[in-house]
């Protein structure tokens, strides 16, 4: 990352604003982007993909929007009902359409609309070529978990393949495949890095070690010792299960894999579908667990690089209201009650968030050095800024840096709801006993697997009539949706062939 | 640098694939769903397309989801006004979870699914399976119309028909295979003998090649005249075969009564059949022409607005109309050339003469030269197609004939959402017929 240097902004020569009006055309887009850029790079310090910004209609936007905003996508017919819907919610007037999309590839694809005005564009471009640019490159997440490099070429390997297997074996039952997959994208992700599988030389080295220490260690006493375990003795039947879960690496949280990897009923290419269709579900996964860090990063950031514009004065005071107009309307909250209210905007709040850290870092009040010791007052707000995009998720995210400060402003107030109750329970609301509580509450809102069902591959008998067994941990008494749940086990049963069981066995609360 | 794309001139219809999928996926819902709208909408609307409401059974994408009805939970809002911890607030009714809108987001989502339709999506589904029976024959069996199209080429035919490229391009071969000098070469040796002959003082080694030339230029041409630019057997001609091509025009005669004793409602009623038959025609027949034949007690044929519009008044002689479209077809409408369709409505009154006489007229004159004659009956308000007790004349009269002749078919009409399933059965059943036999 490069290191912050400061432009100051007064002594650059002031010869007049890039654009006037509203009109946009690419010479004047190229000089606002390397505006833009200048900002980004020497004063906000932003490290970015290389960009590719495309200009696109509204019908081309509804077109991405309904193959969930990729660029490229196999074919299915789950999108075209996204289409059909989309286009009548936009024709009617129901829902605009976003000013731009962005994708997680390098070099990084931004979308911006022809309608927008060139103010506009300029917003985009700094939104979604730097900000979200900036955080896809450099959250650890996305780092970990994502291939942006190659995600374009790998969709367009997907494309074909769905095209060419529907050649090949019949658009049913593709549809029937992907059908299937798509049900359990949700359950298709890996949650936690998996060790690396082992070079054979370092397996047998490691086993070797293993002998020899047993060897070393070996003291005949312990087996006298009384209660000391014993041979495992279970009959056949537990030996026979426990080296049958080994070998399958049960249990096993991504169904997709375990399927893709074992199901006795697929076919090659139906195998392949559901890798194509995992592998979608593991590189959208960081997205969804940073949505309200990721908007608040590129909102903060187009923020601070049109004030930035707008000092040095490269854009007209006009441009400048035209661009907070549509800023308010884009981080406005609105409260529990409003008829407007559809949950807390992840704009609203990341937005905010990253103005109160730079706000702690400049001007931090007593509560603030009380509640964050370690950034209060460090001046250096970019460093800081970046250093939290690069490290945290939206769980973590709030739960170590939701002040008191906001929690008043957006006066949040946790409730408990319990489905036996007729009533739900206030239980924190904005002042010194509640702020912990409340904040704990939103960040726990936030993490996404505690707010998905855990459902993973218990056990499987390969011999008999091939049970599949799954088993969801139920926690504080949440169980399954009903209908869907019969639903989604029908379509497991067809990727597994034989007769697969659900069973929900519940963990103490708090547990 | 970043890199800029226009990529608005690129193709749109991305998602066309996925919505194809997507409406075959839900066709029976689909469908219904037209049907409906349909049987609901304007004259002037009928064929467009628009918005269609379908329950989203069929297309549901089911997924693993916590129960929003079961368990405990903790959420944060914003927004609070007076809460102090430990309020207790009762919790709206029938949204479990207090959280209204989040709860229908997320849930199985009772709402019928409505999207727009394109008019020719429209129009498919409306058509599907809908086939005129003597369509298939008309495509398949009855090839009356010939055209005479290209077939290659041939070594004899009309001068008219003289492919001269070809022909040149044989000669060509024929002159290279036969090595015939070509015009340049032996210009380029006369020139040469010019420049030769008009030299002062010629030496010997001129002399000798002025006498090689001479010879040179000689035999280039007398092997330019033994083998000759064009030869006959050059010559390459046009083939046009004739070919049979299903006639891709039809007529569509429109006959109505428009007596007395036709109202508005009945009008409106024949209209709408007129359209359905008409869409259906339009989608078949690169060209449709509609005839417009009223009658009371005498015939006449007028324009559409006249048709559904006029006043006029009198009594009823059906038959008029009758021979006012055989003469039309006569005069106009060539049966090599063009596919008759037929559409009769009446109120049913006419004389029991007068509809013998149609008898007659249909089973001689028409039917046989008529891919598909339908007769619809405009019931009395709240009448039914199965409702036979109320016989006319003119029913009657025609049952006969329907037992008689394949193309000709005849349903009662009585409100405006049976047009539409009477213009399916009236070609369903005729399928089937046709099928069996």
């Amino acid at each position: 990352m490069t290191a912050t240097t400061l432009t100051p902004g007064a002594s650059t020569a002031n010869d007049g604003v890039l654009f006037d009006g509203a009109e946009w055309d690419f010479e004047t887009v190229r000089r606002v982007y390397e505006a833009i850029e200048a900002i980004a790079r020497d004063d906000l310090g932003l490290d970015v993909y290389p960009n590719q910004i495309e200009i696109i209609s509204a019908e081309q936007m509804l077109d991405a929007y309904s193959s969930v905003g990729m660029p490229l996508m196999y074919a299915h017919w789950s999108y075209g009902k996204r289409f059909v819907r989309d286009e009548v919610l936009y024709r009617k007037g129901y829902q605009a359409l976003a000013y731009e999309i962005v994708i997680n590839s390098n070099p990084c694809i931004s979308y911006c609309m022809e309608e927008n005005t060139m103010a506009m564009q300029a917003v985009v471009i700094a939104h979604a070529a730097f900000g979200h640019n900036h955080f896809f490159k450099n959250n650890y997440l996305f780092q970990q978990w994502t291939d942006p490099g190659g995600i374009l070429d790998y969709l367009d390997f997907a494309k074909r393949y769905v095209a060419t297997c529907e050649e090949l074996h019949g658009v049913e039952a593709v549809e029937s495949t992907l059908d299937a997959a798509h049900a359990l994208m949700g359950q298709g992700v890996f949650r936690y890095p998996r060790a690396a599988k082992l070079k054979l030389a370092e397996y047998e080295r490691r086993r070797r070690e293993k002998r020899e220490r047993e060897t070393r260690d070996y003291c005949d006493l312990w087996r006298t010792v009384p209660g000391a375990a014993l041979a495992p003795t279970g009959d056949l039947d537990e030996k026979d299960a426990r080296a049958r879960k080994l070998r399958l690496r049960l249990p096993e949280e991504n169904l997709l894999y375990f399927l893709e990897k074992n199901s006795p009923a697929l076919l090659d290419w139906q195998r392949e579908l559901l890798r194509i269709v995992r592998n979608l579900a593991q590189y959208f996964y960081p997205q969804r667990q940073t949505k309200l860090m990721n908007e608040g990063c590129a909102t903060f950031v187009h923020y601070t690089i049109v004030n930035g514009l707008y000092d040095k004065g490269l854009i007209s005071e006009g441009a400048l209201l035209e661009i907070l107009h549509s800023h308010a309307n884009v981080v406005a909250q609105f409260d529990f009650d409003d008829q407007r209210y559809g949950g807390i905007n992840p704009y609203a709040l990341g937005f905010a968030m990253m103005q109160d850290i730079q706000r702690i870092c400049v001007a931090p009040t007593d509560e603030d050095r009380e509640w964050f010791p370690e950034i209060a007052g460090r001046e250096d707000w970019r460093a800081v800024l970046r250093d939290v995009w690069a490290n945290y998720r939206d769980e973590s995210f709030v739960r170590q840096f939701l002040s008191p400060r906001l929690i008043r402003k957006f006066r949040l107030f946790a409730l408990s709801n319990k489905a036996s109750e007729s009533n739900v329970r206030v239980e924190a609301i904005h002042d010194a006993e509640g702020y912990r509580r409340v904040r704990s509450a939103l960040a726990d809102t936030y993490d996404v697997s505690a707010n998905e069902p855990d459902i993973q591959i218990v056990d499987v008998n390969l011999l008999g009539d091939r049970p599949l067994t799954l088993r969801h941990t139920v926690r504080n008494g949440v169980r399954l949706a009903e209908a869907e749940r019969e639903a989604t086990l029908r379509h497991i049963r067809r990727l597994w062939g034989h007769e697969v069981r659900l069973e929900e066995t519940p963990i103490a609360p708090s547990a | 640098m970043a890199h800029f794309v226009d990529r608005r001139l690129n193709p749109r219809d991305k998602s066309l694939g996925n919505r194809q999928r997507f409406l075959r996926r839900a066709r029976a819902e689909v469908k219904r769903a037209v049907d409906k709208a349909v049987a609901e909408r304007s004259i002037v609307d009928a064929g467009k397309g628009g918005t269609v409401s379908i329950p989203t059974d069929g297309i549901g994408e089911p997924q693993f989801h916590l129960s929003s009805d079961s368990g405990e939970r903790e959420y944060v809002r914003p927004g609070n006004k007076d809460f102090v911890a430990g309020d207790r607030i009762d919790k709206p009714r029938g949204a479990a979870g207090g959280s209204g809108r989040e709860a229908s987001e997320s849930g199985s989502g009772e709402d019928p699914f409505s999207f727009a339709l394109s008019e020719a999506e429209f129009l498919d589904i409306l058509f599907e399976d809908l086939e005129l029976p003597d369509l298939v024959k008309a495509s398949l069996k009855d090839l009356s119309a010939k055209e005479f199209r290209r077939a290659g080429y041939s070594n004899d035919g009309a001068t008219p028909n003289l492919a001269v490229l070809r022909t040149m391009r044989v000669s060509m071969s024929r002159r290279f295979a036969l090595r015939r000098p070509t015009d340049a070469e032996v210009d380029r040796l006369e020139a040469e003998l010019a420049a030769l002959r008009v030299k002062a003082a010629p030496e010997l080694a001129d002399e000798l090649r002025i006498r090689q030339l001479y010879a040179d230029i000689e035999r280039l041409k007398r092997r330019q005249r033994a083998v000759p630019f064009i030869d006959p057997i050059d010559v390459r001609y046009n083939r046009f075969t004739p070919t049979n091509v299903p006639r891709a025009k039809a007529v569509m005669f429109c006959l109505m009564d428009v007596s007395a004793s036709m109202g508005e409602r009945e009008k409106d009623l024949a209209k709408r059949f007129f359209i359905l038959l008409h869409l259906f025609l339009k989608r078949k027949y690169e060209r449709v022409d509609i005839v417009f034949i009223r009658h009371t007690h005498e015939a006449a044929e007028v324009d559409e607005q006249e048709f559904f519009y006029g006043r006029e008044s009198g009594g009823t002689v059906v038959s008029s109309a009758l021979k006012a479209m055989i003469a039309a077809r006569e005069a106009r409408y060539p049966a090599a050339d063009w596919n008759v369709y037929c559409a009769q409505a009446s109120d049913g009154d006419n004389s029991g003469s007068d509809s013998r006489d149609c008898v007659a007229l249909l089973a001689e004159a028409i039917l046989p030269l008529t891919q598909y004659y339908a007769h619809i009956e405009i019931g009395a308000e709240g009448a039914t197609d199965g409702d036979e007790s109320r016989q006319t004349d003119l029913w009657r009269a025609y049952a006969g004939l329907k037992e008689a002749a394949s193309n000709f078919a005849m349903a009662r009409v009585a409100r405006r959402a049976d047009i539409y399933p009477v213009f399916r059965k009236l070609f369903t059943r005729q399928t089937k017929q046709g099928a069996a036999s």
